[in-house]
């Protein structure tokens, strides 16, 4: 009987280790160690945020999930990896620290024949000074990168909606917390939802809104923007975001690194070099990510940390990262198996995994501070990811090291996206996006880098139908009730 | 000449903000047709067919 560790249990390790445990059976032990006692179905905390959704209706408990699953679970967090073993057993293994009530804090060592590391990102939010320390959140924004944030931020908003009903005008600051963030998808998302929120409870005229962030234009979403097909022509996601804020009375900041956090204030740096501040009465600034920081070490004990971990912390895998400039940039720099280079019985899959470079294209202010989105890999390209490594250490499991390994690249790979812009059966509006692929390419599509067929983006009542099946779909799929292989990650 | 004032709510917007003076902006019609239920049900089946495409050619 081999061991498959899961690190983490988000989409891209919830995906891999369910899948795994079912094509393995009992003849071979699936574990997931992760940090969390509940599942979340990220893209609704968006709904938590502004109060029209609970936390209990984002997440469920993981334990009978996995249970049912015959998955072995550990609440803990992986603290470091020795892919060598020690020097008295090659045996590799993983030591964990718990994270549950009973034996917080306590340490183990857990051996494996094959990990996956999918413990997605670390929310960075001390990368900018006021923002937060560490991972913790600070007290001058509020965050929905997790649910608990989300019920956080809809208490602030409530709290502000009742101050513009006593006639205070409130000003709203919502997107990138620092010139290196991801996920402004989701920024956007809020902001829109506020909008609509805000309007619903009719002081919408006593709300000053505006949006900062990191990308060079409006509608880059961290992918160097997309081009569609409207009304008979091909335009760019710029003139598509731009139309939306304009048509919501919202302002815009571009460019912009976020250098400090105050009470109602915050300092930043354009592209430009010029600096400046904004001052709001409500901001949800999204973190920058970063890898979870595991550490890994050698059978003497010695650490091998860059040897195993890209600089920001996620894991190396089987992409180029030695692509150079811009200009030498190509589609086949990303991954394909995500398979580590020096150890082939580790894999990193969803956020977890380091990508060869940017998507967008790089940018510094004359002061060299780097002001660009890093990729987003949304839920989508986490989940195939993560059912593409859990297909390959299968293979490896039951058919031996030379099996085939499974391929899914980032750049032959599309992603549906979409943006809630308000909630409502009848009333509600979503901004429904589709890229294919995700990272362009120029030599397969010259012009767009895309598939003009299929990167769409329209908005309209479908696309909130759309969002709201989603979301019923993905919490039916991860509960692994009747039928949960049949709906597409 | 009339003295009369046109307006069109639809695009009073782009007077708000020098920003929003560059872009395009939805009429009536096109803000009607997203909560249209007849027109959103014809594009709710034409999305997902295309995202089930794009999910099939992902995989
Ligand atoms: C507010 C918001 C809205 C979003 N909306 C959308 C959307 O509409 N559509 C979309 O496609 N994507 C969306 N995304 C992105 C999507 O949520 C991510 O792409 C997806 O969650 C990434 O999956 P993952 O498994 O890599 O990471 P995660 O889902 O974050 O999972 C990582 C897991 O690892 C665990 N972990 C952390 N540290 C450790 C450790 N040391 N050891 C073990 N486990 C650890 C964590 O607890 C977590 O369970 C949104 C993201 C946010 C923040």
């Amino acid at each position: 009987m081999a061991r498959l560790i899961v690190l983490g249990g988000g989409v891209a390790g919830h995906t891999t280790a369910t899948f795994a445990a079912k094509w393995l059976g009992s003849e071979h032990e699936v574990v997931v160690v992760t940090p969390n006692a509940k599942w979340n179905w990220i893209p609704s905390n968006i709904w938590v945020g502004v109060g029209q959704m609970t936390k209990e209706e984002v997440t469920f408990d993981l334990a009978p999930v996995y249970a049912k699953a015959g998955i072995s679970y550990y609440q803990a967090k992986a603290v470091s990896l020795n892919p060598e073993g020690s020097e008295s057993s090659d045996k590799p293994f993983v030591t964990i620290e718990y994270t549950s009530t009973d034996k917080a804090g306590q340490s183990e060592n857990i051996e494996y024949d094959y990990i996956v590391n999918a413990t997605g990102p670390k929310l960075n939010f001390g990368a900018t000074p006021g923002l937060g320390e560490g991972s913790e959140l600070g007290e001058h924004t509020v965050s929905v990168c997790t649910a608990d944030h989300a019920v956080h931020a809809s208490e602030k908003l409530a709290e502000a909606i009742e101050k513009m009903k006593g006639g205070t005008r409130q000003k709203f600051l919502i997107g990138t917390g620092h010139g290196m963030c991801t996920c402004q998808g989701a920024a956007f998302e809020y902001i829109f939802n506020i909008e609509n929120e805000i309007r619903k409870a009719g002081v919408r005229d006593m709300a000053d809104m505006k949006w900062i962030s990191n990308e060079s234009f409006l509608g880059d979403f961290g992918m160097g923007g997309l081009h569609m097909k409207v009304g008979g022509y091909v335009v760019s996601s710029k003139l598509f975001a731009e139309s939306l804020y304009a048509e919501r009375n919202i302002e815009w900041l571009i460019g912009a690194h976020v250098s400090k956090v105050e009470t109602g204030k915050i300092e930043y740096e354009l592209l430009d070099g010029s600096t400046g501040e904004e001052e709001f009465d409500f901001s949800m600034l999204i973190p920058p990510f970063a890898g979870v920081g595991l550490k890994a070490y050698d059978k003497t004990g010695t650490d091998i940390t860059d040897t195993v971990f890209a600089p920001n912390g996620f894991m190396k895998v089987d992409a180029n990262y030695a692509a150079g400039a811009y200009e030498n940039w190509k589609a086949s720099d990303w991954p394909r198996t995500y398979q580590n280079p020096t150890y082939k019985n580790m894999f990193a899959a969803g956020i977890a995994f380091a990508p060869p470079h940017l998507i967008s294209k790089p940018m510094k202010s004359p002061n060299g501070t780097p002001i660009n989105p890093t990729p987003p890999r949304t839920g989508m390209p986490s989940g195939i990811i993560g059912k593409a490594v859990a297909h390959s250490v299968c293979d490896l499991m039951t058919k031996g090291e030379n099996a085939h390994l499974h391929e899914a690249s980032m750049a032959e790979m599309g992603a549906a996206c979409v943006a809630s812009a308000g909630k409502g059966v009848f009333t509600g509006t979503a901004a429904a996006m589709t890229v294919y692929p995700v990272v362009p390419d120029f030599e397969k599509y010259p012009g767009t880098g895309r598939d003009t067929d299929y990167t769409f983006g329209e908005i309209g009542l479908a696309g909130h139908w759309i969002k709201h099946i989603l979301h019923f779909l993905f919490i039916y799929k991860a509960k692994l009730n009747p039928g949960w292989t049949l709906i597409p990650e | 000449m009339s003295n009369e004032v046109k307006h069109v709510k639809e695009e009073v917007n782009f007077q708000k903000n020098e920003q929003f003076t560059l872009t395009m902006m939805p009429g009536a019609f096109a803000k009607k047709l997203r909560t249209c239920l007849i027109f959103q049900f014809i594009r709710f089946v034409i999305i997902n067919i295309k995202m089930i495409i794009v999910v099939g050619k992902s995989h």
